[in-house]
């Protein structure tokens, strides 16, 4: 047996990984990951860019530096009530969608450590569609009833809801196995969708089609009543998940070895699922199930960051990105106007596969 | 990372009367166990007699349905974990390492217990890690996905984890689980070493007895649930006890190398 030389004490080898920046202010420390930072960065650029670009963009086409002159309160009264009132709550709506469906996908997939762990997946949009239609389909909104207006979001958030919290009660068995979480949301996700075609089944053709294009997932008609309670959630639920990052990078080696650090395992697994069903329910109620954004969006993002584990806030700006991307696509390239999830599905659906089969891991 | 200096007789880890149980079904009755400082034991016994069980709940990672567990005089079960986390460290059976998780950072979540959402990496959390992957041989690996590293590899890097953690008490549960001899020699040394050199108390769940009466100072095992023999190695490896026990008929020769009781085989018994 070699016995292997110690290190001189007090004289700590360097640790420190390639673009790496330890950073130590007083009590603070931490370690910034410049990789991380960029791609975060950039996606952000990309939002604005994207916004700015989309506010300009449409049936009455309008200068980026007009859009620019508008923002800052200098533009005419016309464009003002175009960018700001018919424009910007669309693109605001699109990027506060993106970002919890984006954030929501990562929580999943790295607290269930199973790609295939997000709400699009684990049923909770399908309980939303299926809340949602049985709003439209049910209530009436041909007669102009008062669902029409309030109803279908309200009833998208309980249905999203109910669907999370029978999920987390059903995969509960002293604390959640990712696994098995995994199969019972798959469970009610065909439950959800059953309903969804039932419901569908027995409506009147104009109800049918108004419910199909909310449960395809669009940004259409969308205004400040919609960006605002969208916003308030998104404040109070993001630095909740934020808050759950650093146990997540430890709950992700399994339960045991995680306890074994000193995780509270069933309270953080309690708070995870939880944030991650409501910005989900936020973001469907606001929007419908824009697909395979939580899905799709966390995978590029850990691709990108080359971590072990989708980095929360830069799938959430991705998200945010694509959305707002997707949706100035379907206005402005494509030759009818096409509900946003249509896209996102249309590109996310092939671009999942691509990586799958090119990927260096075998199991995503 | 502090190395504490052995006192000896002074008792660390204990159960008292701990009867374990999945769901309804009893696995462990009413054990008694103590562990002193400083110590490196052994738990042996055939398979499904309880020993996994036993290291569990002594981790607390399972709650005794009666009995209690004590870490350091006070029940473990009303400590709070990340306490827990700071005097007793340990490793499952095979522990998973998140895809494309490099070494380094493997080694760096063991620091996680000491941690809080402002100082997540303190110039004691670098120089624990650095000092464990040097002492463990893996600071040239640091920077490669723990998923790539070879069966014997893996198992130093998460050793390498529970040395950065920086805890008096080390649990591990079957450590040389897949591994080829010469890795189990290399990782039981590695362990040994953390025990004599590091002053870690080691409580190691092994299935190998000639390996257990090597490198532990005390064994003990357990049958069915229930603690039957504890002590030397010389004193627990009988063949009497092989056969009660194992169901094996055999031989207990003098380890030519080491001098510690060695079991031959001769035939298994019923």
């Amino acid at each position: 047996m070699t016995r292997l030389a110690r290190p001189p004490a007090g004289v700590p080898e360097r640790v420190r990984q390639p673009g790496e920046t330890v950073v130590r202010v007083g009590p603070v420390s931490g370690r910034v990951r410049w990789r991380q930072v960029v791609v975060a960065l950039a996606a952000a650029v990309a939002v604005l860019l994207l916004g700015a670009v989309s506010l300009g963009r449409g049936d009455f086409p309008i200068g980026l530096t007009d859009v620019l002159r508008t923002l800052v309160g200098l533009g005419e009264d016309t464009q003002e009530f175009i960018v700001l009132q018919l424009r910007a709550p669309r693109i605001v709506v699109g990027a506060l969608v993106g970002l919890a469906l984006g954030v929501a996908g990562a929580l999943f997939q790295t607290f269930a450590r199973n790609p295939l762990a997000s709400p699009d997946v684990l049923g909770i949009t399908q309980g939303a569609s299926a809340g949602a239609v049985a709003a439209i389909v049910l209530g009436g909104t041909a007669g102009g009833g008062v669902l029409g207006g309030v109803g279908v979001p309200l009833a998208a958030l309980l249905g999203a809801l109910v669907t999370g919290l029978l999920l987390l009660l059903l995969a509960w068995r002293r604390g959640i196995d990712g696994y098995r979480m995994v199969l019972i949301g798959i469970a009610l996700w065909a439950v959800g969708a059953a309903l969804v075609d039932w419901l569908l089944t027995r409506a009147e053709i104009h109800d049918a089609a108004t419910a199909y294009v909310w449960i395809t997932g669009s940004l259409n008609a969308r205004t400040w009543a919609e960006a605002v309670p969208l916003l308030v959630a998104l404040a109070v639920l993001l630095p909740a998940a934020l808050a759950t990052s650093r146990a997540l990078a430890v709950v992700q080696f399994g339960d045991d070895t995680a306890r074994g650090l000193g995780v509270r395992l069933v309270p953080t697994q309690a708070l995870v699922v939880l944030v991650a069903v409501a910005l989900t329910a936020a973001a469907v109620a606001a929007a419908g199930p824009i697909s395979y954004v939580a899905l799709v969006v966390p995978q590029v993002a850990v691709r990108l960051t080359r971590g072990p584990r989708p980095p929360l806030l830069a799938s959430g700006l991705l998200g945010a990105a694509l959305v707002v991307g997707a949706d100035l696509l379907t206005r402005t390239v494509l030759p009818q106007a096409l509900p946003v999830g249509v896209l996102t599905a249309a590109v996310g659906a092939p671009f999942l596969l691509w990586l799958l089969v090119r990927g260096r891991r075998s199991t995503l | 990372m502090t190395s504490t200096v052995p006192r000896t007789g002074t008792v660390r880890l204990a159960a008292e009367s701990v009867s374990l149980a999945y769901d309804d079904r009893v696995v462990v009755r009413e054990l008694d166990l103590q562990l002193t400082d400083g110590s490196f034991t052994a738990i042996v016994g055939p398979n499904g007699c309880g020993k996994s069980t036993l290291l569990r709940a002594l981790g607390r990672l399972l709650r005794p349905v009666g009995g209690q567990v004590l870490l350091d005089g006070r029940a473990i079960s009303r400590t709070p974990t990340r306490e827990v986390a700071r005097v007793l460290g340990l490793l499952p059976q095979t522990p998973v390492a998140p895809e494309g998780l490099t070494v380094g950072d493997l080694v760096a979540r063991g620091r996680h217990p000491h941690q809080s959402w402002l100082q997540q990496w303190s110039r004691d959390d670098e120089a624990a890690v650095s000092e464990a992957l040097t002492w463990t041989d893996m600071a040239d690996l640091a920077d490669r996905p723990v998923d790539e590293l070879s069966g014997g590899q893996r198992q130093r890097a998460w050793i390498s984890m529970a040395l950065a953690q920086g805890t008096d008490l080390l649990l591990l549960d079957e450590p040389t689980t897949y591994l080829d001899l010469s890795h189990q020699i290399d990782v039981l040394e590695l362990v040994a070493r953390l025990h004599t050199e590091r002053g870690r108390t080691v409580v190691v769940v092994l299935h190998d007895l000639n390996l257990a009466a090597r490198y532990a100072q005390r064994l003990v095992a357990m049958d069915d649930g229930r603690l039957v023999a504890s002590g030397a190695p010389e004193e627990v490896l009988t063949e009497q006890l092989l056969a009660d026990a194992f169901d094996l008929e055999a031989r207990i020769v003098p380890d030519p190398v080491a001098g510690t009781p060695m079991v031959v085989p001769v035939r298994r018994l019923r």
